[in-house]
């Protein structure tokens, strides 16, 4: 037993007695609170009843989802940090190393989205640095309702305005990302913010405290009475009080944090500290208690020496405050004065606050007077695990059961070109540079390839190296197959930084599903992680880290299950970067993987026809690690000039995407799709196969050898031409033009009309469009 | 010749800025920080892109006061050569060494992407490489890149060739359609009276590199370097 001083903890004056109703409040289970007393041998204090609240809700003890995350592969050569820090580093050779992180900001943007957007912007910032590494790119994926939504659009403009205001001030570019719009987020949108940082990799340092007489230090902002219980509030469904809960979110102060960065990363370069970690969720006690959880060390921290906003705030608010832009810091003892010094030079405070001490003990003080004790580290390894039930919904089984084949084709898409301009004006498909024209990308000059394309690709200075970043996650491919879906959200994501150019190398994963207590979401949660494990295992690209978002769910409903992937790839030379675009008229287009009659869970099936029915297009994981390795051994050969994955809204989207999404220089193209008489019209055109690449060569004898070579299917199937020429499609029994600056309008018009009302004299166009046959 | 970088603390293109006058014309270039008195003997004056002291006043509201911006004035007046980027440009009109002011973008909204400028005058120190009329290709990325001035100003600066550029179509032409943020005349960057004091809203300094999309912010530096090295002969 450790020398805990259990009798010594004694209720302050003032706080509330501790009854069932309390207990419940703090979102204790009955269950939980059995295993707390048991754990105490007492009846905790008001305060501790708040710690321990906090430690044991979802978002910091991830209860339901640990035991199904311990399945995923974390480890490979170059991982130097898997899972359990702040963020997971990788080696990219050249003695760098990559920190990158994923988190969501869900529930408080759902509420108040600037400020919700831009502190998730903060921490995800704040997990990165404070391994050592600096951010240079962020990234974002964004889901929300339909636009037709006053709400919704207001939701949608406020998120990307935070998370812009927030990564602009910081100086780190938004590079790249996704956005998404279902009905399944109309209540309910998700924020999940990436942040990749670079650092030399004997500049790592970890979070784990260590030596004992070392003090604790509280650096930067003040502590406030803001955002107590928000870990808490993260852990619940979101509900019509929800919105009375705005309170609890948080405001960020990216100026501070710019300080807070500078001054982080050089207080780690200067050696005056041990340990770092970001207050985040929970602050001061998560922070802490984790710390010394992973150091196997005891901690005692002096509330009345945490410096505050605010007087007359009690322990439990000292401890539960979630005011941002905070860091606890581990100083090496007598190194306090260089650790203030460093601190003042930009302006902020550091106060020690506590220290790290021999008795596994949590503990917490107010003065002389202790008010919160718990055995060390079992406040964190004790907190309850839950195998729930676990149940698919009849529902979904009903809807993937559904034959997309037996849905009738609209009397309009007799003509294909009008599906095809339907699909690229769909908001989820078309150009988001309404979102982007809003966050810097260029700042840091080293964005090679910014928002827009398949991956965003940001040099390695002193290198001829790049990193290739994406995040990619189809919750209706999820909902109607989880295990199937959880693949293919990394395959796709592996794809994407493939066709930049990039050797995938890891990812970081955001889990955003609904309450995990219900069998049905349960089941979602379960088959999709085991997903995500079967294909990371497959493509050599393990989980180094991650963010569990659950009760996902308003009195609308769940969400679709949407797993969101963050992939780090390694671009091994500059030469190697490759455009989605197509560059040069005249070139021959070339299809990497092929065609099939799947047209389940499609952009098709929901833009035109409103239904999220059948099953999706089915996941190899084997064959898309076959079509990578040939897709890359082209582009190091020189032989590509562009590349394109194929996805939402199937091949001839991808086709369009290739000729329109550059504005300054557009492509027609003819192609030659009569090969596939068997498969339906649809399928071919708009069907979502997976393992597919779209791309353009000057050298198609070589891709096709190498395509051989890997077993990779590979197709000629027609030119690049001038805008002028159109987009010309020949099907077995078919064909259709359409013209590129009628696409180029839905594409590029869609996001602007819908926000800002501004209308483009499309019907023009339109009319003018004609189908050249049939 | 030697470059100062003023660094306050929201400065967030400074190490842009240095990179550009190291790696891009080879020359000698020094971080100078906001607190200090100290422009370190240098030639010429960089003040970068970011946001300052935050910003949550009025762009450059607060940096015109800090110590480094004495001296910064001191060696405008002394007739060096100062180069205000962004938030640069921002900070040099408030601190009064050029006329005008920079308002929120016309849209009210952040907007960051490439834009097209026109050369209006090379009979400078900072576009004396650059052709008349010249259509360049530089990023831009700001919330408050509005230029506005009296009536008065706006004629003086337009009849003094005092406006080096501004917002054009990749064709050269001025639309209200190239203009990215609601600029009296379309005007992307001026210098002061005595020609030693640019501002400017776009980032020639993320120009400089054919992988990042331009290279049409390089003649600006080597303008400022040739001019120096011919003043410095005669």
């Amino acid at each position: 037993m450790s020398t805990v001083n259990s009798h010594k903890v004694k209720p302050r004056a003032g706080d509330p007695a501790i009854t069932p109703a309390l207990v419940a409040e703090h979102g204790i289970t009955p269950f939980e609170y059995e295993r707390l007393l048991a754990m105490m041998g007492r009846e905790p204090t008001f305060t501790e009843l708040g710690v321990v609240s906090a430690l044991w809700s979802e978002h910091c003890s991830y209860k339901h989802s640990r035991p199904l995350l311990q399945g995923l592969p974390t480890k490979a050569p170059w991982v130097l940090q898997g899972p359990g820090e702040n963020a997971g580093v990788i080696s990219v050779g050249d003695g760098l190393a990559v920190a990158f992180k994923i988190e969501s900001h869900n529930h408080p943007s759902a509420v108040e989205p600037y400020q919700g957007a831009a502190t998730g912007v903060g921490g995800i910032l704040r997990d990165v640095f404070t391994m050592g590494a600096r951010p240079i790119a962020l990234l974002n994926s964004l889901r929300f309702g339909p636009l037709s939504n006053a709400r919704v659009r207001w939701l949608f403009a406020g998120c990307v305005k935070g998370i812009g205001d927030y990564g602009n001030c910081m100086g780190v570019p938004t590079v790249g990302g996704e956005v998404v719009f279902d009905p399944s987020y109309e209540g309910n949108p998700l924020v999940n913010a990436m942040c990749v940082g670079v650092m030399r990799e004997e500049e790592l340092i970890r979070a784990v405290a260590s030596g004992v007489g070392n003090p604790i230090m509280a650096v930067g902002a003040r502590t406030g009475r803001d955002g107590i219980h928000g870990a808490s509030f993260a852990s619940e469904d979101l509900t019509a009080e929800s919105e009375a809960k705005r309170p609890m979110v948080l405001d960020g102060a990216p100026f501070t944090e710019k300080l807070l960065l500078e001054a982080s990363l050089e207080l780690i370069r200067s050696g005056h500290i041990v340990a770092i970690q970001d207050m985040g969720a929970a602050g001061l006690t998560s922070s802490s208690a984790e710390m010394a959880e992973r150091g196997d060390v005891g901690v005692t921290i002096d509330v009345t020496r945490v410096p505050v906003r605010e007087q007359g705030m009690t322990p439990y608010e000292i401890l539960l405050s979630e005011s941002q832009e905070r860091m606890l810091v581990v100083a090496i003892k007598g190194h306090e004065d260089e650790v203030t010094k460093i601190l003042a030079k930009w302006d902020l405070e550091a106060a020690v606050i506590g220290e790290v001490i021999a008795d596994p003990v949590y503990r917490v003080t107010e003065g002389e007077t202790i008010v919160a004790e718990f055995p060390g580290s079992r406040l964190v390894t004790e907190c309850p695990r839950y195998t729930i039930e676990a149940r698919e919904s009849a529902a979904l089984i009903a809807a993937r059961a559904q034959n997309p084949h037996d849905v009738t084709p609209k009397p309009e898409e007799r003509d294909h070109a009008w599906t095809l301009e339907r699909l690229l004006a769909s908001p989820t498909i078309a150009s988001k540079a309404w979102v982007w024209r809003q966050y810097d990308s260029t700042v840091r000059t080293s964005t090679l390839v910014g928002p827009g394309s398949d991956a965003a690709v940001v040099r390695l200075r002193g290198t001829d190296k790049a990193i290739a970043l994406c995040i990619d996650g189809n919750g209706r491919h999820v909902a109607l197959d989880p295990r199937n879906g959880g693949r293919a959200a990394v395959c796709e994501a592996a794809r994407n930084v493939a066709c930049s150019g990039a050797r995938p190398k890891a990812i970081t994963n955001n889990l955003n599903f609904g309450n995990p207590k219900k069998p049905e979401v349960y089941f979602q949660l379960r088959e999709a992680v085991a997903g995500i494990g079967e294909a990371c295992t497959i493509l050599e690209t393990p989980v180094t880290g991650g963010n569990v978002s659950l009760y996902n769910e308003n009195p609308l409903g769940a969400i679709h299950p949407t797993p969101t992937i963050g992939m780090v790839g390694l671009v091994e030379s500059l030469a190697h970067v490759t455009p989605s675009a197509f560059q040069h008229a005249g070139e021959t287009i070339v299809l990497l993987g092929e065609p099939t009659d799947e047209l389940g869970a499609s952009e098709y099936l929901l833009t035109v026809h409103g239904k999220t029915i059948g099953a999706p297009p089915v996941c190899d994981a084997n064959k898309e690690r076959a079509l990578i390795e040939a897709l890359l051994e082209s582009i190091a050969s020189g032989h590509v000039r562009s590349a394109h994955d194929c996805s939402d809204g199937g091949l001839a989207v991808a086709l369009a995407e290739c000729g329109i999404v550059n504005k300054a220089h557009q492509y027609g193209f003819t192609v030659d799709l009569s090969q596939w008489s068997s498969l339906s019209p649809r399928a071919l055109l708009f069907g979502e196969a997976h393992g597919r690449v779209v791309i353009s060569t000057s050298s198609a004898a070589d891709v096709m050898t190498v395509a051989r070579k890997h077993g990779v299917p590979a197709f000629e199937i027609g030119v690049v031409t001038n805008a002028a020429d159109g987009a010309a499609f020949t099907l077995a029994h078919d064909s259709f033009r359409a013209p590129i600056d009628w696409l180029s309008r839905a594409f590029h018009e869609a996001i602007p009309v819908a926000m800002d009302g501004e209308t483009p004299a499309e019907h023009a166009i339109a009319a003018s469009h004609a189908p050249i046959s049939d | 010749m030697k470059f100062a970088i003023v660094r306050f603390p929201g400065s967030n293109c400074d190490e842009d800025a240095l990179l550009a006058v190291t790696e891009g014309i080879g020359q000698e270039a020094v971080y100078c920080w906001h607190k200090d008195h100290d422009l370190q003997d240098a030639d010429v004056v960089i003040l970068p892109g970011g946001f300052s002291y935050g910003d949550y006043l009025r762009a450059g509201a607060i940096a015109r006061f800090s110590p480094i911006m004495q001296e910064v004035i001191a060696h405008a007046n002394r007739g060096g050569a100062v180069l205000g980027i962004c938030n640069g440009f921002q900070i040099a009109c408030e601190a009064g060494l050029l006329p005008g002011a920079l308002l929120r973008n016309a849209s009210l909204r952040f907007v960051s992407e490439p834009v097209n400028i026109r050369v209006e005058s090379i009979a400078t120190q900072f576009t004396c490489n650059y052709h008349i009329g010249q259509t360049l290709q530089v990023p831009i990325a700001h919330g408050d890149g509005r230029f506005t001035a009296d009536a008065d100003t706006l004629e003086r600066l337009e009849g003094e060739g005092h406006v080096l550029f501004r917002y054009v179509t990749a064709n050269g032409h001025v639309t209200d359609r190239a203009n990215p943020n609601g600029s009296a005349r379309n005007i992307a960057g001026i210098v002061n009276a005595a020609g030693n004091v640019l501002g400017m809203m776009p980032h020639p300094e993320r120009a400089l590199d054919a992988k990042l999309g331009s290279t049409d912010g390089l003649p600006l530096f080597t303008s400022i370097l040739e001019s120096f090295m011919a003043g410095a002969k005669s």
